[in-house]
């Protein structure tokens, strides 16, 4: 008999305020700015979207929000506490609150898939093993992999992977999930999944989600709210419809994929011809 | 660039990478009173560090031991003296050879072992998968290796001394025809307690530089495929130089 799914509960919370703000943040990497004054806030309860090409600093953004790095001008407040000025004890604190799904989902190898959603559990709390195996396969029977518990990451597909890479980052029931690039490698069922649970965990348990993806088309249907990055800045946000008129060049270019526009094609470079009739490239 | 500019340039960073491995073992000694009150974690690494590295170590012991035996015997027999066969290769293996070669195999497997492990978990974001969730690395995953590292290269090195010394009794007594009773009582009486400590000492000392190295190298490694692997070489390269140096300097100061 199949697994019962966990019923998801339409009733959204109410976005009271913002879980996080970042004010006027400016961040560069050897002399290179990645962020001049990037503003923005996600709001507590929904899901938000960043967006933008490659090489905005989407990544970078959520470094700076996880307390990775620290901006070199600006802050960034989780819950009104500036993540920059906080002493490490503190920064690990404050990220008992947060869970963060990888790309690759950054499950532990030499544990198999039980002991890595058991793994925070037993790092912070001193609860009694029957609890912890409990909480365990509840959360594992949430994302649907209860009878994935013994077997070793090396064994699990990417979608999988990415799976229990959720149910660990939920397993200390945090305040905000942060998704970085969750739908990137997926086949359409594993993607299917991923947009599926992302929802119920917004919904059902009333986290702020923040989803970092540039899957035009999973987060039209997943976010509330998205903010589109480029030059070190917010170009456009809003609802997606709101972003699919919007008059900008550039968000036209990255919501419908077009190949050329304000994002070059080409790579900058010398005279094509001339180059052909010389010797080096 | 001069080479007066260049010879700056290579101290300067140098002297950065000293400060870089002090920061590093600072940090790992703060967390080591945590690290220590979970003993199933270090004893995991002892395992993987000592118990794994068994056979080779085993292995390398017997013929070099058994080398020992050869070259031995035949230097002491040009002076009539084969029957201190026992007491040369004993005093050989306990004071330099046991320390160092047990050390530099130590470097080969487990030091890259432990090197391209957290080298890897560096790439795939373990580490920082880790750090996301509230746990330092370096109290999970550096502190446990580090000390499991150091307690086993010297169990390991007492391990292949008596094992090297089976091997010199086997190609010595055995096939050369030593007798038996002057190899293990001239031992005995030659062999004192201070020679094993110095062995001993070796060990530990060759133990901590190993795995700091393994670890910090590891640990810092360039999250890409090539940076584990040049972690790694790295690993090798430095351990064997220091433990070489630092052997000299230990002979030098307990003669």
């Amino acid at each position: 008999m199949p697994n019962p799914a966990p019923a998801a509960v339409e009733t959204r919370p109410a976005a009271t305020d913002n879980l996080v703000e970042v004010e006027d943040v400016h961040y560069s990497v050897g002399g290179r700015p990645i962020f001049s004054g990037l503003t923005l806030s996600i709001p507590r309860g929904r899901i938000t979207a960043i967006m933008g090409p490659s090489g905005t600093g989407k990544t970078t953004l959520l470094r700076l929000m996880t307390g990775q790095i620290k901006p070199d001008r600006g802050r960034i407040l989780f819950d009104g506490l500036d993540v920059a000025a906080l002493s490490l004890r503190d920064l690990y604190d404050l990220r008992r609150r947060m869970g963060m799904l990888f790309q690759n989902g950054a499950l532990l190898t030499d544990m198999d898939v039980f002991e890595n959603v058991a793994f925070p559990l037993r790092e912070h709390t001193k609860l009694p093993e029957p609890l912890i195996r409990n909480i365990v396969l509840t959360k594992l029977q949430a994302v649907g992999l209860r009878g994935a518990a013994r077997l070793m990451p090396a064994e699990l597909s990417g979608g999988m992977a990415r799976r229990v890479a959720l149910a660990r980052s939920m397993a200390t029931d945090p305040d905000m999930l942060i998704y970085d690039e969750p739908f990137t490698g997926l086949d359409p069922i594993s993607m299917g999944m991923i947009v599926r649970l992302v929802r119920q965990m917004n919904y059902a348990l009333g986290i702020t989600s923040l989803v970092v993806s540039h899957d035009v088309e999973e987060l039209a249907i997943l976010a509330d709210m998205s903010y589109i990055l480029s030059g070190g800045k917010v170009a456009a946000s809003g609802t997606f419809a709101e972003l699919k008129d919007h008059d900008s060049e550039l968000v036209n270019q990255f919501i419908n994929g077009l190949a050329d526009g304000p994002v070059p094609f080409h790579y900058p470079a010398r005279d094509y011809y001339q180059q052909l009739l010389e010797d080096s490239v | 660039m001069s080479l007066l500019q260049e010879i700056f340039e290579n101290l300067r960073n140098f002297v950065a990478t000293i400060g870089a491995v002090a920061l590093f073992f600072a940090r790992t000694v703060t967390q080591l009173p945590r690290a220590l009150a979970r003993p199933g974690l270090i004893v995991d690494q002892i395992h993987n560090a000592g118990a794994l590295s068994l056979v080779i170590i085993m292995t390398c012991g017997l013929f070099v031991g058994g080398v020992l035996g050869l070259q031995g015997y035949d230097l002491l027999q040009r002076f009539g003296s084969e029957d201190a066969l026992g007491t040369a290769a004993a005093l050989a293996l306990i004071k330099e050879l046991g320390p160092v070669v047990t050390a530099l195999l130590f470097a080969g497997r487990a030091g890259t072992a432990l090197a391209s492990e957290i080298g890897l978990m560096r790439a795939t974001d373990q580490l920082s998968a880790m750090e996301m969730m509230a746990v330092d690395p370096i109290r999970r995953v550096v502190v446990p290796r580090f000390i499991g590292g150091l307690i086993a290269l010297p169990l390991l090195t007492i391990i292949f001394i008596a094992i090297g010394i089976f091997g010199v009794q086997v190609v010595g007594v055995q096939l050369l025809g030593v007798d038996s009773a002057s190899f293990w009582s001239q031992m005995r009486a030659a062999v004192e307690v201070s020679d094993v400590m110095e062995g001993i000492i070796k060990g530990c000392v060759f133990g901590f530089a190993c795995s700091l190295v393994a670890v910090y190298e590891g640990y810092t490694a360039v999250p890409t495929a090539e940076g584990v692997g040049r972690a790694t070489t790295r690993t090798v390269v430095i351990s064997a130089v220091l433990v070489l140096i630092f052997n000299y300097m230990l002979t030098a100061v307990m003669l």
